[in-house]
């Protein structure tokens, strides 16, 4: 172990952090829009509307993340749509995520007790109000802990992004593991990075649990 | 509908290579799960302790950079480059396994305290409580979350294409190259991916059912049904 060219190399991991945090972020908004929205779709829309939804969610959750980024980063441009390692990134994570989210949300819509529906139609607001006044704020407050659990997964993936050059930080590590042939070091402080954030991040979950508990 | 015809012996040789890291990792991730779950439910603090540390650890670092990790920088560490199957295979066992360890853990936890104790008056030996009675009854709810692993340990095979190992993904980059049909070349590998993934949950829910079959849980299907709406008319009318 080389301990000085850890110190060495950290102000370029510490620059591979930032997008992977940057990609990470934006996928997760992304997701979590998305997410609602298939969510709603599904259980609002005509049967036909919902069951195709259905299916082409349940296509994303089965195959590859590695795969759906190749996927939007070769096809789309083919397609005619420019876009940068970074976006085509985050539109992948995003969708693929959206998959998942979509999931809890409706588990949480689900959990909205029926006379709330059939109390808002009896006040008879009208669907926007029903949605955002009612049934949202109660179904979403439940469901915030697994909501998170999936910030934590999604920051696990972004190495992947690794695989259409995004200059994230397993891009970093390789890149000057490769140039001073020390991956030993470069790889392993990605490793470890990449433990205390998920060691953080599991305590401000179990944290998010207590605050926001089932009802 | 040609390219599918003519490179299908190309994709299902690449899917071979991901059926066989996916069935690899998940033995390796079971025997874990199995012992570090196990070791998690111990009344021993040291037991928990190694238990807990496997799960923070192999949870934390993504399977990605773990296989890199094994492939790239442990060579320099020891000296001995391990084939790129095997660190896959050890790299999402590793990994997937400390999910499961957690997912056994809670399913030991879940059976009821009574049953532990009947054991205990019935002055089983701890390896015949677990075997006999525990188990079973854990086995039956560690079931739909193991069917979740083994699916995400198939998608996470993937990675290994980056380190040249020609799986599915691995072919589909290839066919793209060489065809330049690159929205068919990932579009048959997705599709392959997703048969793949159906006959997995087709297999885990047919194991769910004998499992719970054998513990005399499960209702008949058509009975199931009838169930289901019939236990929301109870829920409705609680709470109108």
């Amino acid at each position: 172990m080389d301990w000085d060219f850890i110190v060495e190399a950290m102000p370029a991991l510490l620059a591979g952090l930032r997008y992977t945090v940057l990609a990470t972020v934006m996928g997760y908004a992304l997701a979590l829009v998305l997410g609602l929205v298939v969510a709603m779709v599904r259980k609002g829309a005509p049967p036909t509307v919902a069951k195709t939804v259905f299916w082409i969610m349940e296509f994303i959750r089965c195959t590859p993340l590695l795969v759906q980024l190749f996927f939007v980063f070769y096809v789309l441009p083919s397609a005619g749509i420019a876009l940068t390692p970074l976006t085509a990134g985050v539109i992948a994570l995003g969708v693929h995520y959206a998959a998942y989210t979509a999931e809890v949300y409706r588990s949480g819509l689900d959990g909205v007790p029926k006379g709330q529906w059939e109390a808002a139609r009896a006040l008879s607001l009208p669907g926007v109000r029903t949605w955002t006044s009612v049934i949202l704020p109660q179904a979403i407050r439940r469901v915030i802990p697994a909501l998170g659990n999936y910030l934590i997964a999604m920051f696990k993936d972004t190495p992947l992004l690794f695989a259409i050059t995004v200059p994230e930080l397993l891009f970093e590590a390789n890149r000057l593991g490769g140039e001073n042939f020390k991956y030993l070091e470069t790889i392993s402080a990605v490793g470890v990075l990449f433990i205390v954030v998920s060691v953080l991040s599991a305590i401000g979950i179990r944290f998010l649990e207590r605050r926001y508990a089932a009802v | 509908m040609t390219f599918f015809t003519d490179s299908l012996p190309i994709y299902l040789n690449g899917a071979w290579y991901t059926l066989m890291i996916t069935v690899g990792g998940c033995a390796l991730a079971f025997v874990i799960s199995m012992i570090f779950g196990i070791l998690g439910t111990m009344r021993s603090l040291v037991a928990r302790a190694i238990a807990t540390v496997y799960v923070e650890i192999f949870r934390g670092v993504a399977a990605l950079v773990l296989m890199f990790w094994l492939f790239y920088a442990m060579p320099l560490l020891i000296g001995y480059r391990l084939e790129p199957v095997v660190a896959a295979i050890l790299a999402l066992g590793l990994n997937v396994g400390a999910y499961g360890a957690e997912n056994v853990r809670g399913a030991i936890n879940a059976v009821p305290r009574a049953q532990y104790e009947a054991t205990v008056a019935l002055n089983f030996e701890p390896l015949q409580r677990m075997r006999l009675v525990i188990l079973p009854q854990a086995w039956a709810q560690m079931l739909p979350t193991f069917g979740n692993l083994v699916i995400e340990l198939m998608k996470g095979s993937a990675v290994v294409s980056l380190i040249a190992v020609s799986d599915l993904t691995f072919v589909a980059q290839q066919m793209r190259t060489f065809t330049g049909e690159t929205l068919l070349a990932f579009l048959a590998a997705l599709i392959m991916y997703f048969i793949l993934a159906q006959i997995f949950l087709f297999l885990t829910r047919m194991a769910e059912r004998r499992a719970n079959r054998r513990l005399g849980r499960l209702p008949d299907r058509p009975a199931k049904k009838r169930a289901i709406p019939s236990m929301a008319g109870v829920a409705r009318g609680g709470e109108s």
